[in-house]
């Protein structure tokens, strides 16, 4: 699945690697007692220490490091049990101590790996370059007054895990499937909420192009803060396409931060100084090195849950899915679960259908997320056993199941008695049925009886409706055939 | 209420626990003694009711049989740079005009509690940056003692406002931080104690940071004992500061009793400079003898990395010191100086409110840390600083502790050395070591030179082994029996 | 190394300290003896010595994550020059 765009001059390929910033689910911020949730009253956040009060100092949140570890575990990665806050110093208004504690030479993670499973089928590695903590910065308002800019410090001092990609994406399409197996990996792990609305995952894009066949590296341009992934893609589609103009213009693309702006569908430069950019970083003075044993990291290990890569092979192996079904329920890991609810003891592929054909379908129609879902996972499963008793036909089944979405929290055992859709094994009762419906009308089983077989679909038609579908069809299938075949 | 203001602190807890007088009326003695010293500009801000209230309440607690100990009702002086909770804090720089923290720093939380009375907040360097403590905003600080030229002479710095307030009986101690030789210095050049613990000894939260690697507060004091006592209440693990160290306090007072016998003490032949006073050579040799006497062992030792200590100093700090001092921006407390846009407000409020040394150690600090020059300047003098440590670490395993002079000359006139920064610099020479190794050093009064003026010998010991340090400075101070005051307390020099 | 007026304007920049354009040759001058003095560190042999990172060896406080701090806005705004509402404020960014 290879994306080119072809330009005047010939045809040109996208290079991209990402820096997701991803705020580290805890209580409590990086280095400061304060509340680390989102939202609250303006600067309510806000300790001595993330308004950098003179003399105040940071205190690392140990909940944080072992997030940051868990995280890097998830990517497969190096964990580095050394590793060292620097501070990178830039003068803004919302980043009250004048720099940003962050790490630099000395990551807390080090390379891994991503695996994504494309649309087509095709596995992607994508690696991780490295992995490392940092503060947020406060928001800053500009719209609020005429003259005025307004700093709120709520987010000042959350952690932050930055994870940096290698620039091995080579697709609008690969970005995409790369933010969205990332969250995936943290929502599994507990270690960020993906909440791109919120901010809570946020992706720097580094884009160039090149021509096809060309393996150098050339000037890219980085896309800051983009916080979906559908502007992830556009972004990169964009950029990509400004950047061969101004290639096949016989131009230069310069090294910049840019802007995607989503309504002009364009990137734009950013106005900052970008010259004045020199963050001296150096070792902060304030904290020690973050040292880790390696007990502490393999008892990390030891406690992490199961991931999508693993649970896709398990649901492969023991429930029989397809590799496209299993990457489908593996994505979230409410979904993997309700699945693995409903498949235990069942038929895991007419699970893996139910769920991804009728549930979603609903589901996507009330715009709810399958923790909201009408129908629990063992009310799925009671009906699926209902399927499998032949209590009830396949037809019966979907009538029950819209009744369930209608009726949240209903059971389908008592919806089949009330509605009385068991279905008629009762083969003297059907024989019944079958008999007379032959009877009143002759002409049409004479025309079965000379060979036509779709007549045969239209008696079984005629029986189902008249016994209000409770028949089983094959049942009804076997009597006709026998009857008017011999 | 002169004998009041002569006491130390161990006699003055002595005397408040017998009832001779009270803590309200140890304080008032205090306030006159500040109120008539004002000439001095020993403090920016002086605090007499809140000291008045503090002592009342000692009283209160003596007599209930609540006594905390020996610091309870003992007025003492706040170096500026110490945060206190709802009393003007301003590092003496325009950059903190009218900052009133709403939190108190964790070093005068425990002396408020230990019971010690804050009679107010002391003059220093701005941002504890100098040598002789001219470079405050709120004016240079006298020494006390004078020379017979009549000249004013600088206390030494950047804790000068707290060493003349000591030196002057204005206070019977003082917090004072030490970054560079900040106690030991200022100590040395006002003939009194200035003791600098072991980094992570005392916590620095709360304290307006200069160089987060190399600061750390300690007491001046007019004994050794007294230096103790306070160190005892300011001492201690602090969960708030990361750097601060998990370990005991020992009591300090102890070890001062203690004798040097059999002691093995360092003299480091490095510890020289050109053009140093032959007398400052003299009372090193004589400071040698003196422990000698006592039993002590002294051997000649060498630190071959002396020499690199202050220009290393003066890449880390600063370096440090330009990232510690930018949120110092005019946002979230503090001056501002208006600018039209987010930039120009910050050059304003930068270029009006730090002086010119700040300005200049900013700019140096940047430098040495911008792109291009971090490898030559910055990582080559933290490399150095590690070999400074090795070379320390090497000859403990040969002595108890080392003696050297405190600084190479004794107090200097206001307007002598302030032209040339380098040579301003190395009034902190033998003092600098010690805060590069992050070891503990005090300086003890030993004798007075040619002029009149004191001279200190400095002790540095093993990172947390202030019990000996405490124990050879008490030895040279029985023997030096520095008991000389300046001459405006009547004292004979 | 010699620093210019042209370094010190770039240095004062990012410290964002106003240096009048008369101060910066003088300042120049004055830094570049500075340096001058502090490269005689150039003399000490380190090689393979490992730069300090921090001065006493010891284990870091772990905080645990607890929320015991913030919730009083108040305090954190008591000193600034300009506030608004709980905010604080400062001339207008153009982003």
């Amino acid at each position: 699945m290879t994306y080119v765009i072809t330009g005047e001059s010939g045809d040109w390929e996208v290079v991209v690697g990402l820096e997701v910033h991803a705020q580290v689910i805890s209580r409590a911020k990086l280095f400061s007692g304060a509340a680390a949730d989102f939202g609250g009253a303006p600067n309510d956040h806000v300790s001595l220490v993330d308004a950098a009060m003179p003399g105040m100092l940071p205190v690392i949140n140990w909940v944080c490091v072992e997030q940051a570890v868990r995280t890097g575990l998830g990517l497969k990665a190096q964990i580095n049990t050394h590793s060292v806050f620097e501070r990178k110093n830039y003068f803004y208004a919302d980043l009250p101590q004048g720099y940003q504690i962050s790490q630099f030479e000395e990551p807390i993670v080090g390379e891994g790996t991503v695996v994504l499973d494309m649309a087509d089928g095709s596995e992607r590695r994508i690696g991780i370059e490295r992995l490392h903590m940092e503060q947020d910065a406060g928001k800053s308002m500009h719209d609020q007054d005429p003259s005025r800019t307004f700093v709120d410090l709520n987010r000042s001092g959350v952690c932050l895990m930055e994870i940096v990609s290698k620039p091995d994406i080579r697709s609008p399409e690969e970005a995409g499937a790369y933010v969205r197996k990332l969250r995936s990996i943290l929502r599994y792990l507990g270690t960020c909420d993906g909440n791109m609305e919120e901010g809570s995952l946020r992706a720097d894009v580094n884009v160039s192009v090149r021509p096809v066949g060309s393996d150098e590296l050339r000037t890219r341009a980085e896309i800051k803060n983009v916080n979906s992934v559908r502007f992830v893609m556009q972004a990169i589609e964009h950029e990509a396409e400004r950047q061969i103009d101004v290639y096949e213009a016989g131009g230069e693309v310069i090294q910049e931060t840019r802007h995607y702006d989503a309504n002009a569908g364009t990137t734009r430069a950013s106005r900052a100084k970008e010259f004045a950019h020199d963050y001296r970083y150096f070792p902060d003075p304030d904290l020690l090195p973050v040292v880790l044993t390696d007990d502490e990291v393999a008892a990390i290990k030891a406690a992490l849950p199961e991931l999508p890569d693993e649970k896709r092979e398990r649901f492969i192996a023991d429930y029989g899915l397809s590799t496209y079904d299993a990457v489908v329920l593996v994505a979230e890991r409410e979904t993997a679960d309700f699945f693995e609810a409903v498949a235990k003891g069942r038929d895991g592929k007419q699970a893996a259908n139910w769920i991804s054909n009728e549930l979603f379908g609903a589901l996507n129609k009330l715009d709810l997320d399958i923790t909201d879902s009408p129908i629990s996972a063992e009310a799925l499963g009671k009906l699926l056993d209902l399927i499998a008793a032949d209590t009830i036909s396949g037809r019966a089944a979907k009538a029950v199941f819209q009744a369930m979405l209608d009726a949240p929290g209903s059971d389908p055992v008592a919806i089949v008695a009330e509605k009385g859709l068991t279905q008629i094994t009762d083969t003297g009762a059907i024989e019944a049925a079958v008999d007379q419906v032959i009877a009143d009308n002759p002409e049409q089983a004479q025309d079965v009886r000379d060979g036509n077989d779709k007549a045969i679909g239209w008696f079984t038609g005629q029986v189902m409706q008249a016994t209000k579908g409770k028949a089983n069809p094959k049942a009804v299938n076997d009597l006709l055939r026998a009857k008017l075949r011999g | 209420m002169s004998a009041l203001i002569d006491l130390t602190i161990a006699a003055a807890a002595a005397g408040l626990d017998a009832g001779d007088f009270s803590a309200e009326e140890l304080t008032q003695a205090h306030l006159d003694a500040m109120a008539a010293a004002g000439d001095l500009n020993c403090f920016i801000t002086e605090t007499p009711e809140l000291a008045l209230d503090r002592a009342r309440a000692s009283d209160a607690r003596r007599k209930a049989g609540d006594g905390r100990g020996a610091m309870d009702g003992i007025p003492i002086a706040m170096k500026d740079l110490f945060c206190t909770e709802g009393v003007l804090t301003t590092a003496a720089s325009h950059i903190l005009d009218g900052f009133t923290p709403t939190y108190e720093s964790t070093v005068s939380a425990k002396l408020r509690d230990a019971g010690a009375v804050m009679t107010g907040k002391t003059n220093l360097d701005e941002f504890a940056m100098g040598s002789s403590n001219t470079t405050s905003y709120y004016g240079p600080v006298k020494n006390p003692w004078t020379r017979a030229d009549g000249k004013d002479l600088v206390p030494g710095g950047s804790s000068g406002g707290s060493a003349s307030a000591v030196a002057a009986r204005l206070a019977m101690g003082a917090t004072g931080t030490d970054t560079g030789g900040s106690i030991r210095q200022p100590a040395s050049l006002t003939g009194i104690v200035g003791a600098k613990p072991t980094y992570g000894r005392c916590s620095r939260w709360g304290i307006v940071a200069f160089a987060s690697s190399l600061d750390q507060a300690g007491p001046l004091t007019r004994t050794v004992e007294d230096a103790a006592i306070m160190l005892g209440a300011m001492a201690g693990h602090d969960p708030k500061d990361s750097t601060s160290a998990p370990v005991a306090v020992p009591d300090f007072r102890v070890a001062c009793a203690g004798d040097v016998k059999g002691l093995k003490v360092g003299i480091p032949a490095e510890y020289t400079l050109d053009g140093m006073p032959d007398e400052i050579t003299r009372l090193w040799e004589q400071g040698r003898a003196w422990l000698e006497e006592q039993g002590a062992v002294t051997r000649p030792i060498s630190l071959p990395h002396t020499k690199y200590a202050l220009p290393a100093y003066y890449i880390v700090a600063p370096a440090e010191a330009s990232s510690n001092l930018a949120r110092y921006d005019g946002v979230r407390f503090g001056l501002r100086v208006p600018g039209d846009s987010l930039d120009e407000m910050y050059e304003n409020t930068r270029g009006e409110g730090f002086g010119t040394e700040v300005q200049r150690r900013v700019l140096i600090g940047t430098y040495v840390l911008s792109a291009g020059y971090y490898d030559a300047y910055y990582r080559k003098a933290q490399r150095v600083r590690t070999r400074i440590l090795d070379d320390f670490t090497s000859a403990f395993q040969d002595v108890d502790v080392l003696l050297m002079p405190t600084a190479p000359n004794a107090a200097f006139a206001m307007d002598e050395k302030q032209d040339d920064p380098v040579q301003m610099y190395l009034n902190d020479i033998f003092t600098v070591p010690a805060n590069m190794a992050g070891l503990p050093g005090i300086s003890v009064p030993a004798a007075l030179d040619k002029d009149g003026l004191p001279l200190g010998l400095q002790i540095v010991a093993p990172a947390f082994d202030e019990e000996t340090m405490f124990r050879a400075a008490s030895a040279i101070e029985r023997a030096a029996g520095f008991d000389h005051v300046p001459a405006r307390l009547g004292g004979e020099s | 190394m010699s620093l210019g007026p042209d370094d010190v304007r770039k240095i004062a920049y990012l410290a964002r300290i106003r240096v009048a354009e008369a101060d910066l040759a003088p300042l120049a001058e004055e830094l570049t003896g500075i340096i001058g003095w502090v490269e005689q560190l150039a003399e000490v042999d380190t090689d393979g010595i490992a730069p300090m990172t921090s001065v006493v060896a010891m284990e870091p406080t772990r905080r645990d994550d607890v929320v015991n701090d913030g919730g009083d806005p108040d305090r954190v705004l008591a000193n600034a020059p300009d506030r608004v509402d709980s905010f604080y404020a400062v001339p207008k960014v153009v982003e």
